[in-house]
C-alpha cells in the first residue's frame, strides 16, 4: 500500500505534518494515520489562544476501533481550528493534507523531531 | 505460526487491511467499518469466520457427553437446532462462549478460535469417561456468516437453496444443502451480529467459490466485512466476546448470562461452583454505560467510582456506529450497576464522567 507525503511538508513519528507559513505552522495528520486509523468519527481541538510546546498532546482522534492522541510538531499558541471537523470529520479520511487541517499555531516554542517526506516514507514503510 | 484461512487470497485481493487476531491473519476491514457495519444493519454483509474452531462430536454418547461439558439443556435439542452455551471450569469461570449444533448423526460444536486449543483439551480430557469421538474439522470445513435483513432474500437467489425452505428455516435452526454447487453445505440460522442471518459450513476446498458466490447476490447491498464491523456489531446489541467481557476468571452470573446455565439439567463440569455462585451476592456485574463528558471508553480503561477510587474496568467501548455516539460495557460493582448510575471512566488519565443505561444498547432483529 502506498500512501502520499507530500515532499513540502515536514512529519512526526507519530504521524503528524506541519506546513510553515513563515512564523504560523497549519498542523494535521498523514494519509498513513487516517488510514491506520479508519473511519474518523470524533475529532476533539484546542480553542483558540491554547498554548502547546513541541511535543505536547493537542487533541484526540477517534475511530470506531481506536483513539489516537494528536501531538504538536512545533509549540506555539493556536491562533486558528478547522471547526469543520466536529461535524465533519469524514474529511479527514478523504483529504488529510488540504481540507483537513486541524490547527494553526503562531509558533514561539522549539520544534519537536521533525523529519521529511522521504524519512517519513521510509519510517512508514519499516512500520 | 500464524493461520490463514483458505480465503486468504480474496481477502487481499479485495483490498482487506490483515490483523493478527486468535492466532490468524485476518481481514480487520475493506472499504471501511462504518460502510460494511451499515451494510450488515440494512442489507447484507460476509463474513470470513473461518478462525473459529469447528468440532465435531460423534458416537453414541455424543448427548450425554456435551450435556456434561456444556452449560445448555442438550436433552431439549432436536436435530436441526443448536444453542449458545458456556465451557465452566470447576471454578466456575468461563473457559469459553460456544455454540453446538445438532446435525442428523453428530454434533458440530464452534468454538472461539483463540480457545481452540483450551476447548479441545478440556473435551479430550472429559471425553475419556465417555463413548464419544472429537475430531477437529477446523481445516477441512470453512465458515462464512451472511447476515443482514436482506440475507434470507439473497441466499434464496443463490438459485439452489430451495427458496422455500429458508422461510421455514427457525431462528438457530441449522439444514443442510447446496450452494454455488457445492453440496454437502450446512446453513444455519445463527450469528453474531443482532441482524437476521446465516452462518454456513462446508468443504474449505470450495471456500472461494461459496465466498465469490454471496459477494455477487446483491451487488451494492452487500459487501465483505471484517472483524472490525464484526466488533461493532456484535457489540451494540451486547453480544459478549471471550478475552473481553467474559473469561477464566469471569462467572456467567456477573457476566449476565445465568440464562444460559441450565443448572436443573443434572450434573455439568462447574455445576456446583454455579449453584454456589447463582446463591451469592454478585461482586460486580457487567453494565453498560454512555458517556456523559466527552470523550470514548476503550477495552482496559479504568472505571472509578464518582471522584473515588478505582471499582473495575471497561471491558469494550467505541463510537457506536447505529446509535451514534460512544458507548460502553464493563464491570462495576453491585451498587453501581442500576441504570443511571455515575461512574468515572479514566480516559488518558482523567476521569471523564459516564451514566449505566439500558442494555442492549440495539435490539436485536433476529427473525423467529
Amino acid at each position: 500500500m502506498s500512501f502520499q507525503t507530500p515532499s513540502e511538508l515536514r512529519y512526526l513519528r507519530t504521524h503528524e505534518w506541519v506546513r510553515m507559513e513563515g512564523d504560523e505552522a497549519v498542523v494535521g495528520i498523514t494519509d498513513y494515520a487516517q488510514d491506520s486509523l479508519g473511519d474518523v468519527v470524533y475529532v476533539e481541538l484546542p480553542q483558540v489562544g491554547d498554548m502547546f510546546g513541541a511535543g505536547e498532546v493537542f487533541g484526540v482522534i477517534e475511530s470506531v476501533k481506536a483513539s489516537s492522541d494528536l501531538f504538536a510538531p512545533v509549540g506555539g499558541e493556536v491562533i486558528a481550528i478547522n471547526a469543520k471537523l466536529e461535524t465533519s470529520q469524514e474529511t479527514v479520511n478523504k483529504d488529510p493534507y488540504g481540507e483537513a487541517w486541524m490547527i494553526r499555531l503562531k509558533v514561539s516554542g522549539e520544534e519537536s523531531e521533525l523529519i521529511d517526506a522521504a524519512a517519513y516514507e521510509q519510517f512508514v514503510a519499516s512500520l | 505460526m500464524i493461520k490463514r484461512t483458505p480465503l486468504y487470497q480474496s481477502h487481499r485481493d479485495l483490498g482487506a487491511r490483515m490483523v493478527e487476531f486468535g492466532g490468524w491473519e485476518m481481514p480487520v476491514q475493506y472499504r471501511g467499518i462504518l460502510d460494511e457495519h451499515a451494510a450488515v444493519r440494512h442489507g447484507a454483509g460476509v463474513f470470513d469466520v473461518s478462525h473459529m474452531g469447528r468440532f465435531m462430536v460423534i458416537g453414541p454418547d455424543a448427548q450425554p457427553f456435551l450435556q456434561y461439558i456444556a452449560t445448555c439443556d442438550m436433552s431439549r435439542m432436536d436435530v436441526g437446532a443448536s444453542s449458545y452455551a458456556l465451557l465452566c471450569h470447576p471454578h466456575g469461570g468461563i473457559v469459553d462462549d460456544i455454540f453446538i449444533y445438532r446435525l442428523p448423526t453428530s454434533y458440530l460444536v464452534v468454538v472461539n478460535a483463540a480457545n481452540h486449543q483450551k476447548d479441545r483439551d478440556m473435551m479430550v480430557f472429559h471425553a475419556a469417561r465417555f463413548n464419544v469421538k472429537i475430531v477437529d474439522y477446523s481445516d477441512q470445513l470453512a465458515m462464512l456468516a451472511l447476515q443482514g435483513p436482506l440475507a434470507e432474500t439473497l441466499l434464496a437467489q443463490s438459485g439452489e437453496v430451495r427458496v422455500d425452505d429458508l422461510p421455514g428455516l427457525p431462528f438457530h435452526g441449522i439444514t443442510s444443502g447446496r450452494l454455488f454447487g457445492v453440496d454437502g453445505c450446512y446453513i444455519s440460522r445463527t450469528g453474531y451480529t443482532g441482524e437476521d442471518g446465516f452462518e454456513l459450513f462446508f468443504d474449505a476446498s470450495r471456500a472461494v467459490r461459496v465466498w465469490e458466490g454471496l459477494l455477487a447476490l446483491g451487488g451494492a447491498e452487500v459487501q465483505p466485512c471484517g472483524l472490525g464491523a464484526r466488533d461493532s456489531l456484535r457489540f451494540e446489541p451486547c453480544l459478549p466476546l471471550y478475552g473481553h467481557e467474559i473469561s477464566d476468571d469471569t462467572n456467567p452470573y456477573e457476566a449476565r448470562l445465568g440464562w444460559a446455565v441450565k443448572l436443573e439439567k443434572g450434573d455439568f463440569v462447574g455445576r456446583d461452583a454455579l449453584l454456589r455462585l447463582k446463591g451469592e451476592p454478585l461482586q460486580r456485574q457487567l453494565v453498560g454505560f454512555e458517556m456523559v463528558g466527552r470523550g470514548v471508553a476503550r477495552g482496559g480503561y479504568p472505571v472509578h467510582r464518582v471522584g473515588g477510587e478505582q471499582v473495575g474496568s471497561v471491558t469494550t467501548g467505541m463510537p457506536s456506529p447505529t446509535l451514534g455516539k460512544p458507548l460502553g460495557l464493563g464491570y462495576v460493582p453491585p451498587d453501581l450497576s442500576h441504570e443511571g448510575s455515575e461512574l468515572d471512566i479514566i480516559i488518558r488519565s482523567k476521569p471523564v464522567r459516564a451514566r449505566v443505561v439500558a442494555t442492549p444498547f440495539y435490539r436485536p432483529r433476529y427473525k423467529k
